[in-house]
Order: C-alpha cells, then sequence, then structure tokens
C-alpha cells in the first residue's frame, strides 16, 4: 500500500509540473524511494520472482515507469549508425515520434517510435510522447522510404495515446492515424511493431501494423487508459486499478486473445532494473522475426499482414437474424 | 437466449412505420415549438419549424435513402459475444447490456449491412445505429464492414458507410481497438477493385472509426450538423484547460480543416449519391433494375 502511495504522490507531482511548476527534484526523491521498495519486493536475489504474478495495474504502472527505457534507449543499444530524419514535408517536425535509418543486425532498417522525455524539459519537447498527426504523418513518410529501398520496418510504441488537442483536430489526427493503419497494411517489406510502454490506444495502433506484434511482459496495450475507461464506464477515476484489470490490457491476456504474437521478457521488477537484459532479449527477439519475415517473398508480405488483422475478432454465431 | 428464436432482427423497411399509440405532437428541442410528428416524419425527422435534426435510427436513414422496394438486410448473422467477461461498475455484464441494446432497439447488433439500389445503381450499405450501445465498434462491427465490402466486391456495388458512433467498444478491450485494422484491412480489397467507397459522417463520428474507416472513403462526406473529431471535446478541455472554439469539431470546422469533400443536407444526401455515382457507373455492376429516371439522365450524359 505504501507503493501504491507512493505512486499516486508521484502521479500528482507529474500533473503538477505538466502545468508549469518545477518539481522534478520532488519527483526524483519520491521515485527513488519507490525504487528501493520495489526491489525489496519484486527481487530477491535468491529467486527470480516470476513476475507474471504481477496485478495488471501494477504493470500499468511498470509500463508508465519514469525510468523505463524509452524508443531511443534501445535505438542507441541495438542499432547501430542511427541517422535521424525529421519533418512530415507538410507541417512540421514532431518530437514525440523518432524516425530514422540505422544498421541492426548486419542490415539497414527504418526505425520509427513515439518518444517520451526523461524530465520536465523534455517531456515539453517530446510532449509526454503523445504525437500530434504531423508525427505519425512523418512515420509514414520514413517508413515510405524504407519501402522504396526494401529496408525492414522496426517500430517501438510507448505513448499515452495521440494528443488530444484543438491543433491535433484541425490538422485531422483521426485521418493521419487511419491513414498510417491503411498504408502500412500494404508496405512491401518486413514490419516488426513493439510495444515497449504504454500502448494508447489509436495511436499506438497507428504505428503497430506489424507482420510480428511483440510486446515486453510489462508494457500495456488497451483501446483506452485505465483512467478513462474507469471515468466513462465507471464514473470515476479512481476506479483505475479497477479498469485496468477489466480491459485485459496485459502482455500474457493480449498474447490469449491472440493480439500479439510474442511476449520479450523483463528482468523481475521491471525493464529499468536490468536494461541491459531487457535489450539483449529484445535483440533475439528482433533477429528472429526479421530473419523469419526476409526469407518470405516481399510480395507475399502485405496480403499476410492484412489476412492476420481481418482474422481479429470474437462474437457468436446466431442460426439467422430472421 | 430466446429472444434470438424471434422473428425478430431482420431488418424490414416495410415495418417502419412507428406505432400508433406514440404521442401525436412532440416539442422540438432547438425552437420549442410544438410540432406534428407525422410532419417531422415526412420531413426526414428535420424539425419544420425551425430546420433542427432530429435523431435518425439506422432504418430511417436507410429508408430515405434507398429507392423503394430495394433494400434487403444482408448482415451476417452474428452478435456480440463477452470475451473479456467485462462487468461494469453497476455490476452489469456487457452480455446484459447488448440484450438490452437488442430489446430496446428490435436491432440485433449497431451496424445494419443492406443491399440496395439508390437512382438505380447498385449499393452495399453499412448503417450504424447510434441508440445501440452509443453505435460504438466492436468485432461484430468489424465482421459486418468487411462482410459488406466483400458483398461489394462480389456484386461490384458502390459502398457506402453511414457512421453515428462514439468510437470502440470498450467492453471488448483491445479487440475493439484492432476493428481498426480490420476495417481498414478490409477496405483495401475495394480500391483493388476500383470501387468507390462513399463515407457519410453524422452525429456523431468520432474517436476509432473516425481514425479508421470512415475516415478512409474515396469520397467523404458529412451530413450537416455531424459531429467529426477523435478526441471528445470533454476529454480535449480537461487536457488543455481553455474554453473550445465554439465550432469545434462541427461539419462546418471539418470542411474549413480540409476533413470532408463536401457537406450535405440530410434531404440533399440522396441526392447528392445519385450524382456521385453517375460518375462511377461504368466501374458498377449494370443493374437490371435502374429506373427510367436514372436511365435517361445517363443517356443525356
Amino acid at each position: 500500500m505504501i507503493y501504491e502511495e507512493l505512486e499516486r504522490q508521484i502521479e500528482q507531482l507529474r500533473a503538477l509540473s505538466r502545468n508549469g511548476v518545477d518539481l522534478s527534484e520532488e519527483i526524483e526523491r519520491l521515485e527513488a524511494k519507490l525504487e528501493a521498495l520495489k526491489k525489496q519486493i519484486a527481487a530477491p536475489a535468491s529467486s527470480p520472482a516470476p513476475s507474471v504474478e504481477l496485478d495488471d495495474w501494477e504493470r500499468v504502472k511498470l509500463a508508465r515507469h519514469p525510468k523505463r527505457p524509452y524508443a531511443l534507449d534501445y535505438i542507441q543499444a541495438l542499432t547501430e549508425d542511427f541517422y535521424e530524419l525529421h519533418g512530415d514535408r507538410l507541417y512540421g517536425d514532431d518530437a514525440a515520434v523518432v524516425a530514422g535509418i540505422a544498421r541492426f543486425d548486419g542490415q539497414t532498417v527504418v526505425i520509427v517510435g513515439t518518444q517520451k522525455g526523461r524530465d520536465a524539459t523534455e517531456n515539453v519537447k517530446r510532449n509526454f510522447g503523445m504525437p500530434h498527426p504531423e508525427g505519425y504523418r512523418k512515420a509514414l513518410r520514413v517508413m515510405k522510404l524504407g519501402e522504396r529501398f526494401g529496408f525492414p520496418i522496426l517500430t517501438l510504441i510507448d505513448t499515452p495515446g495521440a494528443y488530444p488537442g484543438v491543433g491535433a483536430e484541425e490538422r485531422n489526427i483521426g485521418g493521419a492515424l487511419a491513414q498510417n493503419i491503411y498504408e502500412m497494411l500494404s508496405l512491401k517489406v518486413p514490419i516488426v511493431a513493439t510495444i515497449i510502454g504504454e500502448g494508447g490506444s489509436g495511436g499506438a495502433l497507428a504505428l503497430a501494423i506489424g507482420d510480428r506484434v511483440l510486446m515486453l511482459e510489462n508494457a500495456t496495450y488497451s483501446v483506452i487508459t485505465p483512467e478513462g475507461c474507469a471515468a466513462i464506464l465507471f464514473r470515476d477515476a479512481t476506479k483505475a486499478p479497477e479498469a485496468a484489470r477489466a480491459l485485459k490490457l496485459t502482455a500474457p491476456h493480449l498474447l490469449r486473445l491472440g493480439v500479439i504474437d510474442e511476449i520479450v521478457p523483463e528482468p523481475p521488477g521491471g525493464a529499468h532494473l536490468d536494461p541491459e537484459m531487457t535489450m539483449r532479449a529484445l535483440r533475439g527477439a528482433w533477429q528472429r522475426h526479421l530473419r523469419e519475415l526476409l526469407a518470405l517473398p516481399a510480395e507475399l508480405l502485405p496480403p499476410q499482414r492484412r489476412e492476420k488483422f481481418q482474422k481479429i475478432g470474437v462474437y457468436e454465431e446466431i442460426a439467422e437474424l430472421s | 437466449m430466446a429472444i434470438f428464436g424471434k422473428k425478430y432482427f431482420k431488418v424490414d423497411l416495410e415495418r417502419l412505420e412507428r406505432k400508433d399509440d406514440e404521442a401525436l405532437w412532440m416539442k422540438c428541442k432547438a425552437c420549442g415549438e410544438l410540432v406534428f410528428k407525422k410532419r417531422v416524419r415526412e420531413n426526414n425527422n428535420i424539425c419544420p419549424k425551425c430546420g433542427e435534426y432530429f435523431f435518425l435510427t439506422a432504418l430511417e436513414r436507410i429508408g430515405i435513402l434507398v429507392d423503394p422496394g430495394s433494400f434487403e438486410d444482408i448482415s451476417r448473422p452474428i452478435i456480440a459475444a463477452d470475451p473479456l467477461q467485462f462487468v461494469d461498475e453497476d455490476g452489469k455484464s456487457y452480455s446484459e447490456k447488448v440484450k438490452k441494446a437488442q430489446e430496446e432497439t428490435g436491432l440485433a447488433n449497431e451496424i445494419i449491412v443492406g443491399r440496395a439500389r439508390i437512382g438505380g445503381y447498385p449499393v452495399i450499405l453499412a448503417v450504424m445505429d447510434f441508440r445501440f450501445i452509443g453505435g460504438s465498434m466492436g468485432s461484430v462491427m468489424g465482421e459486418q464492414i468487411c462482410h459488406a465490402i466483400q458483398h461489394a466486391v462480389q456484386e461490384r456495388a458502390a459502398f457506402v458507410l453511414i457512421s453515428a458512433t462514439g468510437g470502440a467498444r470498450m467492453q471488448e478491450g483491445i479487440l475493439s481497438l484492432m476493428q481498426m485494422a480490420k476495417t481498414s484491412a478490409a477496405r483495401k480489397r475495394l480500391e483493388d477493385a476500383k470501387l468507390p467507397f462513399i463515407s457519410i459522417m453524422t452525429y456523431p463520428t468520432t474517436a476509432g472509426v473516425e481514425a479508421s474507416i470512415a475516415s478512409l472513403g474515396d469520397i467523404t462526406l458529412a451530413e450537416k450538423g455531424a459531429l467529426i473529431g477523435f478526441t471528445g471535446r470533454r476529454v480535449i478541455k480537461q487536457t488543455i484547460r481553455q474554453e473550445l472554439p465554439e465550432d469545434f469539431q462541427t461539419d462546418r470546422f471539418a470542411f474549413e480543416h480540409g476533413i470532408v469533400d463536401n457537406v450535405v443536407k440530410r434531404e440533399q444526401l440522396r441526392d447528392e449519391l445519385i450524382r456521385i455515382f453517375r460518375l462511377f457507373a461504368p466501374l458498377l455492376a449494370p443493374s437490371a433494375a435502374r429506373s427510367v429516371e436514372a436511365r435517361d439522365r445517363e443517356a443525356i450524359v
């Protein structure tokens, strides 16, 4: 319970600092405390605690953990010669999305990811990892560049969602998400999408149309945030933990529902406690999936990808409507 | 579930007439005038006094668009399952919610798929009904839209999607999010077959549906009075803590920001569609039953 209380305090401080107050020191102090506590709970050195037992809400908090590796951390650790590209050529450059070309496992790839900020200043720049339409359009532009040259595409998803703001709506955020989804379904190069933290709704899906969809063990992927779901369906935003359980938004649930293809293991207590181990695990998964996909004729990928997504859904057949 | 044994769900436009015991008069929510209900109905559910649009059910909408007698419900016989065993705070399960919506609307689902003719042109319609859990998109809607697209391709018909939806169906969790990808994948078949997809956005067309299939039309029309956007007004207001422009996410806003091709009055939607279909006519299957009027017009062109 102390654990949850600490998390709550940190979240409140973070909400405050979003309004311009700099509370980063205070936040860091609490986080350090929380960290120590978490290590006590989650990682007794002798027995690596099976983190599978973590409650869904605990996982939501791990997925949002401020020390968690972000997209650029993976890009730095797993690729070489990353060359970042900027701008959507239509409106601007959105720093909530990073996109570029890099070398991975001996070949050139395109990498696209949503990027959160590490501190208050960076978060202003990165908009807490919530992209505007120009971010998605930049992502699509760079992915199409990859298609032109036959570079496989790796995406890293960690976003609370597309940014809910006036400018985003004016520039047709819905249309931008739709376009990404539609175009990604037909790109003639392998796409491996990885949810590394928060997979927030349409804003996550618009980068997650992969031949393979991977998810880190403590990442979440959901149609709505637990807070949003609680506010709408339970009429009480503080019921977020219950909503988190109801939404089945963690990797094991999603694997069972056939929405993701593989869970990438994290060290006990979360990716941030041993980033190297997390990176190694993801490297292995990417290598394996890319090799499999590159062995297939490129023109087979789009129809297979579309078929993969067209199959998703659970409903009840009845004899007849009439 | 006894309800499914009844001859209950299949949509029949002939049964559209409302019950006699209904009140004869209604008060317009916009102008406050007392208006004769029958007049309102004959006027496409538009207030005869002030022009305010009243809500249309999916059936009423189909009724004002299609050639008389041409509509046939071809929805797949499927209904919502409860894959997450979702229970909301009132202790009500998703299954109960669906059942209640079915009883209240007389519909099996939040979307009706039908084959029809409009001005003689062959059309596959997919029409949402907002009364049914906010017209939200879960696995059933995703599948029905794919089913509709498949029929459009097989029959070389135009595909018309009429949205009235709050977005994804939360009670189906991630599966509802995935319907955005599913319907977008099916949409490719129309492109490959060179068949026109007309997306009509009405009040409201938001969130998961707006950010997928509804925004993928070859031609996108907003019905006058539509609400079009991704994130709801309330959420945006909470996030930015500022007043929003008055016309935010209205039909005009969507038009001015280049989100829709045209804003069309309800009473003109049918004619607008016919004008569009005429331009695509060579790509559509010839319809034996095409009206004389339509044939004459084509002859002139």
